[in-house]
């Protein structure tokens, strides 16, 4: 049986790999990518207290090295699936964030033509599989899309997130059963913030961690610093890896945190203002690797700069998009409902 | 060339033929590989087409439903059994939410070529766990394509037409249905029936009764019985469920004037009362009687052979509502 790798172990094993684990430009553009989504949310964040964006909207901010760090280490042929905490996620594989504002705001333009909404989006183009709103579920359906992998023989990966939440749904562990016996190339990507809405995890989660719960299965699994940058993407290569030579599925629990409430509607009351400042302070995923990128790979403040000055454009741009474009057309009402026959 | 083949056999020539024809179709399910089907109906497919194309899944019917949507997602075409229908209650939320729904969420993206099926209803004796209609159930929900045939020969070329259809398909079998034969499949591995349309069984000008699955048979049967006291009833087979053919049961309407709907699930927001509706909304002007609704009992289905009976439709129970809406007997 697989042996269930703690964090230590990990580390210790992966220092000479990690030496130079990452270029300054492939930083510059990670860099890019997480500021980009943390401006991104402050915006829709902004929106929805405005008005312009309603129902749940469920933010990424604090968790962004998850999704960026990963994104770095897709093939062109691999898929992403997560759950309605997406807006990320869609923003590192590449989708426009125009095209992402809007549909948050309901709009013609928004990638699913305002249909979907924050939870629901999607982009065959990207490989980007959504955006799925029943927690829990997009892992069956992200283990379905490696299992089409490995039917096509096209050697890709999927890699599958969900929240800790997620974690207890049973439908989850049916996944995990079907993966490890198929050996599927799946990654579980658990992004642990702590909380499942207002539940911490310790009100909701039996056991010492999440990611050993494959160990029935003798699927590996390990607990990542998920405001690491490099932490994420030396743990995400052991996966995919792992995954793409086809051995089986792997668990990757994502240590992190939200800085918002749940969804906008959530005041976060469950959890006090000082237990968020500190992380904040001493853990942000993009402070600590503003921190590596000068110290280590001697990246200008100047060089920042211009990238925070880049993104102020593109994020504005989107609003302005998200704010002017047409609702969809009445005519919108009943298309897509099935795809008509070919 | 039409032969006779029970339905059983029809159902896995059905997906043979549309195995051979597309790589990217395959069948999942629990038993239908080395079992070759809890009810045999994926005889022999595992010799055909092996491993890889017919998988045993483990009893875990959200974790399969979701993986075959997820694999419908990324470019293959699933054909997803169950046991039974009565188990995809447990997966119901990957068939509606995520099978159904995704489509339009993605503003048309997401396309979810998936065909769920496997027996459906009452089978015999088995009790109220396992002999659920799921027939107004799924042709509630827009998204999905809801299929339930009467004959072996629309069970293969219906089925076939669900294969090939690019949105998530229920099919309903019925498990008393499988070893009956009938003498109406095609032969042509391009023959297949369009999904949508209803079949007029039976031509008659008095009274129209609606049925589908295993009803039919017994609607048949009944109009054999009101042919001897000289009504003559016209028998439609629905076929399909979702898009429901209404103008084939309105034009009937047209001629006949009366309706009764047969059904084996229960009452309540069934079928029958869709077709109710129907009548009140575009077929009100045509009724010389109030459609009569002839369902299952509105109970968990009991296991004593006596009530049983009771509790399903049986060709009488057709017969005396023919007669109400006749205002005869």
């Amino acid at each position: 049986m697989t042996e269930v790798l703690s964090k230590h172990a990990v580390t210790e094993s992966q220092e000479v790999e990690l030496a130079h684990p990452i270029s300054s430009k492939e930083a510059l553009k990670a860099y890019h990518d997480m500021l980009l989504i943390r401006r991104f949310e402050e915006r829709a964040a902004q929106l929805y207290g405005m008005g312009y964006i309603a129902g749940f909207c469920h933010l990424y901010i604090g968790q962004e090295a998850i999704a960026v760090g990963l994104q770095t280490l897709l093939k062109p042929q691999d898929t992403i699936i997560t759950a309605y905490r997406d807006h990320g996620h869609m923003l590192c594989s590449g989708m426009d964030p125009k095209e992402v504002m809007a549909e948050l705001t309901g709009r013609e333009a928004g990638c699913s033509k305002g249909k979907g909404g924050s939870m629901h989006m999607f982009s065959r183009e990207k490989n980007f599989y959504g955006g799925h709103g029943i927690v829990g579920a997009q892992v069956p359906i992200g283990t379905g899309l490696a299992f089409a992998h490995k039917y096509k023989e096209d050697k890709g990966v999927c890699l599958t997130s969900m929240g800790d939440g997620a974690a207890n749904q049973g439908q989850v562990y049916e996944a995990y059963n079907m993966a490890a016996l198929w050996k599927l190339p799946v990654v579980y990507v658990i992004e642990n913030n702590g909380y499942s809405m207002g539940t911490s995890l310790r009100r909701g989660v039996a056991g010492p961690n999440l990611y050993g719960r494959g160990q029935g299965w003798g699927i590996p699994g390990e607990k990542v610093d998920g405001m690491s940058l490099l932490d994420v993407i030396a743990a995400g290569k052991r996966a995919i890896d792992h995954a793409r030579s086809g051995k089986g599925p792997y668990i990757l629990e994502m240590d992190t945190y939200r800085y918002r409430g749940h969804s906008m509607s959530d005041p976060a009351t469950y959890r006090s203002k000082e237990e968020v400042e500190e992380v904040k302070l001493t853990r942000d995923p993009i402070d600590l690797f503003k921190g590596y990128m000068t110290t280590t790979l001697q990246i200008t403040e100047s060089q920042i700069k211009a990238i925070d000055d880049a993104i102020k454009p593109i994020v504005l741009e989107a609003v302005e998009f998200a704010k002017t474009s047409p609702e969809p057309d009445p005519s919108e009402l009943y298309t897509d409902v099935l795809t008509e026959e070919v | 060339m039409l032969q006779s083949m029970t339905v059983r056999e029809a159902l896995r020539d059905g997906m043979a033929e549309e195995m051979k024809r597309d790589e990217t179709v395959f069948l999942m399910g629990e038993e239908v590989a080395e079992y070759n089907g809890a009810y045999k109906v994926s005889q022999g497919l595992l010799d055909q087409f092996g491993a890889k194309r017919v998988i045993d899944t483990p009893i875990t019917e959200a974790g399969f439903a979701g993986l075959g949507v997820g694999a419908a997602f990324g470019g293959l075409r699933p054909i997803v059994e169950f046991m039974t229908f009565n188990f995809s209650m447990q997966a119901i939320d990957q068939i509606i939410n995520s099978a159904a729904k995704t489509l339009y969420m993605s503003g048309g993206q997401m396309g979810c070529p998936i065909v769920f099926r496997g027996p459906n209803g009452a089978a015999s004796r088995v009790g109220a766990q396992h002999s659920h209609c799921f027939a107004s159930w799924y042709a509630h929900c827009p998204g999905l394509k809801v299929i339930s045939p009467y004959t072996a020969g629309d069970a293969k070329a219906l089925l076939k037409a669900a294969i090939r259809d690019p949105n998530p398909v229920i099919f309903l079998e019925n498990e008393l249905l499988y070893g009956v034969a009938f003498d109406d499949v095609s032969m042509d591995v391009d023959d297949i029936a369009p999904i949508g349309k209803a079949l007029v069984r039976r031509e008659g000008k008095d009274v129209t009764i609606t049925a589908f699955s295993i009803m039919v048979g017994k609607a048949l049967q009944a109009a054999e019985l009101l042919a001897e006291e000289g009504i003559e009833a016209e028998v439609i087979d629905l076929r399909t469920l979702r898009p429901l053919d209404r103008d084939t049961i309105l034009s009937s309407v047209a001629k006949t004037n009366r309706i009764v709907s047969v059904e084996e699930s229960w009452p309540f927001a069934g079928i029958g009362s869709e077709i109710a509706a129907l009548m009140m909304e575009e077929g009100f002007d045509y009724l010389d009687a109030p459609c009569v609704r002839v369902t299952g009992a509105d109970i968990p289905l009991p296991y004593a052979a006596n009530l049983e009976a009771l509790a399903l439709p049986q060709v009488p129970d057709i017969v005396e509502a023919v007669k109400r809406v006749c205002y005869r007997g």
